[in-house]
Formats: C-alpha cells, structure tokens, sequence
C-alpha cells in the first residue's frame, strides 16, 4: 500500500457528525492517482513509488521524455508528480492506481500544501510584531521598529524579520482528521482548514 | 466538482415550508447518557438566517412569563421533525419586534391563503 496521496482542494463546507454537531470540513479530489515508477532498495536504495494524480492532461501538451515515463507504465500522462513511501512487504508496481481508499474515516494524517500568497505585507501581519499605539498623540504606528545596535556591528543581521513578500510557503499540518471517505467520487472530507486556495495541489500522507 | 453540490446534497428535503410568522412546533432529538429521547419546543418563528447547510431559524415563546428564543439549525439531524401550527401574517423577514411585546400585542394575525 502506498502512504499518501495527492490531491486538489475544492472548498470547504460543513457536515453535521453523528452527534448532530455542525464540523467545519475542507472537501478534496485524492485520486485517482497512478504510480509512474517504482524506486527499490536494490537500484536506488530505498522504497518509494512515484505516483501522479491524474486530472486528464492533454497528450500534446507532455514533453516526450516524459511521455516515455508514462508509456512505460502504461497510464495517462499526469499534471503533477510526487513520491510517496510505500508500506513494508506490500507489493506496488508501474501502472496500479492509488485511490483515498488507503484512508478510512476518524484516521489521523498529515497534510501539506501550499499557503495563499498575500502579497508584500508589513511586519504587523507578517511576524505577528505588535506595532504601536493607535491614538494619544502616538506617532509610532505599524513600523517594525529597530532592527538592531548602531555602531557595532554597523550592520543588519541577515535573516532580521522585516516586511516583505508573505505566504506561497509549504505548509505541514501533522494532525488533520479525516471525517469522511467518498470512495465513488474519491472525495476526502478533512475537519478543518487546509493550506491553499481551492484548486490548489495538497499532498496527504499517513501519519 | 463544486462545494455547492456537495452542500445541497447534505440538505433535508423533508420538512414543510415555514417561515417567519409562522407557530411551529419543532421535535428535537434529545441526547440523555445512553437514552435519546424528542422534546417538543413549541413558538413562533422570528426568523431565518444564513443559506444551504449553514441555514438557522429562531422559535421564541413566553415560557411561564419569561421570553425564550431557541435557534436550530435547519437541516440538522437533531430535529426530528417540524410542524406547522399556524401561518401568521406578517410584513417584515425578522421579527424582533416581537422581544418589546408583551400578552396580547405580542399576537399575530393568521394568514389562511398560502404565501
């Protein structure tokens, strides 16, 4: 079995669970995902597959080094590909599809995406600085502050949190519990938030 | 794939039409340790709010002199089942006019032609 998946986020929404609570739910297309190539101890040292998430990407548009890779396996060319690991003694090969079924509901996983860009942000918002005093005559608003001593060493440390460009950072969440499995539509239903905007790529590992 | 689909797909096509005016009755799943048993809370709507899943309505009464307002959400699983009592007339969508009304100006005319 293969320990992770890819997927695109399409929104979010909310379910009611058995107790009638109202849970907040990000819903993403996993799969169907196809394994590409298969990485052995023997030829490169450790076990992983490499698995793409197939989204119907015209034939035209795969370079034909790449379009050998698919051929080989025997799959449709892919958008997007990633590696996974693969579960000891488990046998995976070119050509099988990996679909969310590889998770159940109420199990525990990680997830990791992309965060939306926001743009060139001040270090209020960026570094959680605490800025200055709205009102009473203060003159010292949303400014970052000093960014070091004077003389020595006459210079800014490299690294000094400052404004900037914020967000399209890769984003682990270790803990996000899956609610529900649609295995008809491959459709994933996390509690909570994940990183990214609809459509965006996230990658589900087991946990 | 669109979350509006998926939404609708959780909604409840099973209760009557009502809306703000209206006295219902609604049957709400009651969860006591192990036992589940319905309570009845019985008052006139004073409003709906929100859309699709996330959709809530108020039921006000005057429980032994004291106003009490109660929002359900409407296609919660812990309602059991809502009825319709009696269509009031009314002219606005929130009728938190009613809060300053007390005994016989807090009434509502019945409507008997269907909206």
């Amino acid at each position: 079995m293969v320990k992770g998946i890819l997927a695109r986020k399409i929104g979010m929404t909310q379910v009611f669970d058995a107790k009638g609570n109202l849970v907040p739910v990000t819903v993403v297309q996993a799969g169907p995902c196809v394994v590409v190539e298969r990485r052995t101890a023997e030829r490169d040292g450790y076990e992983a597959v490499e698995i793409g998430l197939v989204e119907g990407k015209p034939p035209r548009r795969v370079t034909r080094p790449i379009a050998g890779q698919f051929a080989k396996a025997g799959v449709p060319p892919t958008r997007v590909l990633a590696e996974f690991s693969v579960a000891e003694g488990s046998e995976v090969k070119p050509g099988d599809t990996v679909l969310c079924e590889i998770f159940a509901a109420d199990e525990v996983i990680r997830v990791v995406g992309t965060s939306k860009g926001k743009g060139f942000q001040g270090a209020m918002k960026r570094h959680n600085f605490r800025g200055g005093g709205a009102a009473h005559g203060s003159m010292f608003h949303r400014a970052p502050g000093s960014i070091g001593p004077s003389a020595y060493p006459s210079r800014v440390f490299p690294g000094t949190r400052m404004a900037g460009r914020m967000g399209v950072d890769r984003v682990t969440l270790k803990r996000v519990k899956v609610v529900k499995v649609d295995l008809e539509r491959n459709l994933l239903f996390l509690r909570g938030a994940v990183p990214g905007g609809r459509k965006a790529l996230v990658r589900l590992e087991k946990a | 794939m669109d979350i509006r689909e998926l939404e609708k797909e959780q909604l409840r096509q099973d209760l009557p039409d009502f809306g703000p005016g209206d006295t219902v009755r609604v049957h709400v799943k009651v969860r006591e340790g192990e036992k589940e048993r319905i309570q009845v809370f019985e008052g006139v709507v004073i409003g709906r709010r929100g859309g699709s899943i996330r959709e809530t309505f108020t039921v006000r009464k005057v429980s032994y002199g004291i106003g009490v307002e109660r929002v359900f959400p409407v296609h919660s699983p812990s309602v059991a089942k809502i009825d319709v009592v009696r269509h009031g007339r009314v002219r606005r969508a929130k009728l938190y006019f009613l809060r300053e009304l007390k005994g016989k100006a807090a009434r509502l005319e019945e409507q008997f032609t269907r909206r």
